[in-house]
């Protein structure tokens, strides 16, 4: 059995595509914290738990928010449905902010809802906990995208049979810069009942999966 | 009293990243938690943060957390009573 | 590396492993450090590392520099051991010590370094090492990197960082590679280090226990902070001899998908895991000798655990958590308490549960409360998360 993926949602710098089309691009927007804000509104997330998260998880969750809008993600069994991501950088953008609240001995107030996001898997958590996802879950870390690292620990669940439905990818951020690669993936059986829409569902393996996070690059 | 009241709605609406909410949203007599604003338990635990970042106030046993965080008047009143 | 998916049915057998704790530098050390009822958790009174007295699980720091200066001397390269931070030095020397006894050949195509850690080199962010070392350093894949050199390892590790489940979910990762032919030789290694920055955090969670921690006890009032360094070896090649060799039977992972920090009420999807794990490994929960669980002793995650065990009916099982010897390792915690779960099994011993005295979970589970020897063939591992994430694994004796 084969496997596909069926979206796919690229964020590169302020600039994000859904499916292959452009959702949103504002010239004038410099940093991180202005570019979600805008896009969460743009798309009209209603969410309020999403300021309360770190950079990380703001990103790695409207990536996914995005990405899943167009998918019923809840004819899938949540106990077959899986979550993989990875990054450079783990989470480090929240760990120089929890730092930055003990540092000084003189003005020590470590805050609980800092030091909880300085782990990076707790985007998967937030994701998880949106869409009701209790299935197979992971956070790796690599220099760059390693898209046969992605492809193949993705494909052994489905070899396994322990995912029916998998959101894979890299979510990335640190200080202004962010890049968020998100596809969803499922059996070639459930893509034949899918109904066919803007974006034509490709195989799922390392080359694909390469091919679609550059499609910027060109 | 009621000067402290609107100042530390505004502090807790900025401490708990209640973007959306302002601070006449905020019924002083209302329960924090359950209902209405929707704390969890990090959110109690920031509280205690807040009052000792802002208010130099200690909370050694977090179970006392529930009748001094019930509502912002009891926060208040607390601090009031506690304050340094 | 290209990937098969056929999965051949390998088994994945278990080889050497090491345990660098408070308790000992090898796993052998450890195992007679619990046997002695040792406890390596310390009220530490250590400024910089916090503002007041607070139990840690460190290790000897003399005594590791004294290991790891041998080791550097026995390198063929000339490496100076103060450029390695500290849990590079704990990572190394552990990997270094199964690499050894195994005479395994880091070399080679087939074979692959898994790194599990939650925070790395985040000392590194402190104002006393960040003239030493440079910035890059706090990246997890420099980290790996720099072991991966030491030893020549040919493939890029492998860097899992999922909070508290990493241990565990590395030894999955490893087998399931092991498993479908992709490596035949997977050194799984974890390691955190006891840091300011982590203690600050769970404090401000009100996580930490004022004195040494109680899995599973009515009077448990938080996780005591440890530090540590494990490695496990394992691989696809069937040992020669007729001794019965230990596997790695079976392995998931699950979210509760309920809250980022707070465990699941139910324990539903921890059980979830577990069943996974012992469905793979072809067992009844009944048929289980030992559970070694996660067991932080914070009130909320040994409740939830003890009604997981109980869905996935195994409440009759002994159980024990060995963070009553040497606090939450984190990172390095589902590597050597698998470790010591492995040598529950070599041993045909079972350790008891350090800190518990009276039943503090709703569920009656059979908690050890004495060393005593036992026939050790099937254990259950388990471990959850921040993050809402579940690990467990089944350990097997063929």
């Amino acid at each position: 059995m084969r496997q596909f993926i069926t979206a796919y949602t690229l964020i590169d710098g302020f600039k994000c595509m859904v499916n292959g089309r452009l959702l949103f691009y504002q010239e004038n927007i410099l940093t991180f914290a202005d570019f979600i804000k805008a896009l969460y509104k743009q798309e009209q997330v209603n969410y309020p738990k999403f300021y309360k998260m770190d950079a990380l998880g703001k990103l790695g969750f409207i990536a996914s928010e995005l990405l899943l809008r167009n998918k019923d993600i809840k004819s899938y069994p949540p106990e077959l449905t899986g979550v993989v991501l990875s990054n450079s950088s783990s989470s480090l953008d929240t760990d120089i902010a929890h730092n930055e609240t003990i540092r000084n001995r003189e003005h020590y107030f470590p805050s609980p809802s800092v030091f909880v996001y300085t782990l990076p898997n707790i985007v998967i958590g937030e994701i998880c906990i949106r869409n009701g996802i209790k299935g197979e879950n992971a956070f790796l870390v690599s220099e760059s995208f390693n898209s046969e690292l992605i492809a193949g620990y993705v494909t052994d669940l489905f070899s396994r049979e322990l995912v029916k439905g998998c959101l894979c990818g890299w979510i990335e951020v640190l200080g202004n810069r962010c890049e968020a690669f998100l596809a969803w993936v499922e059996n070639q059986a459930d893509v034949a009942e899918t109904k066919p829409g803007p974006f034509n569902p490709v195989p799922f393996d390392a080359e694909h999966l390469k091919l679609l996070k550059n499609q910027n690059d060109r | 009293m009621e000067e402290l009241i609107e100042k530390l709605k505004k502090e807790v609406i900025e401490q708990l990243n209640l973007e959306d909410i302002k601070p006449e949203d905020i019924n002083p007599d209302s329960p924090l938690f359950g209902e209405g604003l929707g704390l969890d338990s990090i959110d109690a635990l920031e509280l205690i943060v807040l009052l000792e970042k802002n208010y130099g106030i200690k909370i050694e046993d977090p179970k006392d957390g529930k009748k001094i965080f019930f509502s912002i008047r009891s926060m208040a009143e607390y601090i009031t009573a506690n304050k340094k | 590396m290209g990937y098969r998916t056929q999965i051949t049915m390998k088994q994945t057998y278990i080889y050497e492993d090491n345990i660098i704790s408070s308790l000992g530098f090898t796993t052998q050390e450890n195992i007679e450090s619990i046997r002695s009822n040792a406890i390596g958790i310390r009220i530490t009174d250590d400024p910089l590392l916090y503002p007041r007295p607070v139990p840690l699980s460190k290790v000897d720091p003399a005594a590791l520099e004294t290991r790891f200066n041998a080791i550097c001397e026995q390198h063929k390269r000339s490496v100076a051991p103060d450029s390695f931070t500290r849990l590079e030095k704990l990572l190394i020397t552990s990997i270094r010590e199964v690499i050894h006894r195994d005479d395994l050949n880091p070399y080679h195509p087939k074979t692959l370094l898994i790194l599990s850690t939650t925070k790395g080199n985040i000392d590194l962010l402190e104002e006393r090492y960040k003239a030493k070392f440079n910035h890059k350093r706090l990246y997890l894949w420099e980290l790996a990197r720099i072991v991966q050199t030491f030893f020549g390892f040919v493939n890029t590790p492998v860097i899992i960082s999922n909070a508290c489940i990493s241990g565990v979910l590395a030894l999955i990762t490893a087998s399931r590679y092991i498993q479908s032919g992709t490596y035949d030789d997977v050194v799984v290694a974890g390691g955190d280090i006891v840091s300011e920055f982590v203690i600050a955090g769970f404090q401000s969670f009100q996580a930490l226990s004022p004195d040494p921690c109680k899995p599973f006890d009515q009077n448990r009032s938080g996780l005591s902070q440890g530090e540590a360094a494990g490695a496990i070896h394992l691989s696809s090649r069937k040992p020669v001899g007729n001794s019965r060799m230990v596997t790695l039977a079976g392995g998931a992972t699950t979210n509760d998908a309920n809250h980022i920090s707070g465990p699941s009420r139910t324990g539903q999807e921890l059980s979830l895991a577990m069943d996974r794990a012992l469905q793979q490994a072809g067992i009844d929960a009944s048929a289980l000798n030992y559970i070694a669980a996660h067991g932080t002793a914070t009130a909320y995650n040994d409740e939830m655990e003890a009604k997981a065990i109980a869905l996935s009916k195994a409440e009759q099982v002994p159980v024990s958590s060995q963070k009553g010897y040497w606090g939450h390792t984190l990172g390095a915690a589902g590597i050597i308490e698998s470790a010591v779960a492995v040598a529950s099994m070599r041993n045909n011993q079972l350790y008891r549960s350090a800190g518990f005295e009276t039943p503090g979970v709703t569920i009656p589970l059979n908690i050890l409360t004495e060393h005593r020897d036992a026939e050790v063939d099937q254990v259950l591992k388990s471990a959850s998360g921040f993050g809402g994430c579940n690990a467990a694994v089944v350990f097997k004796k063929i």
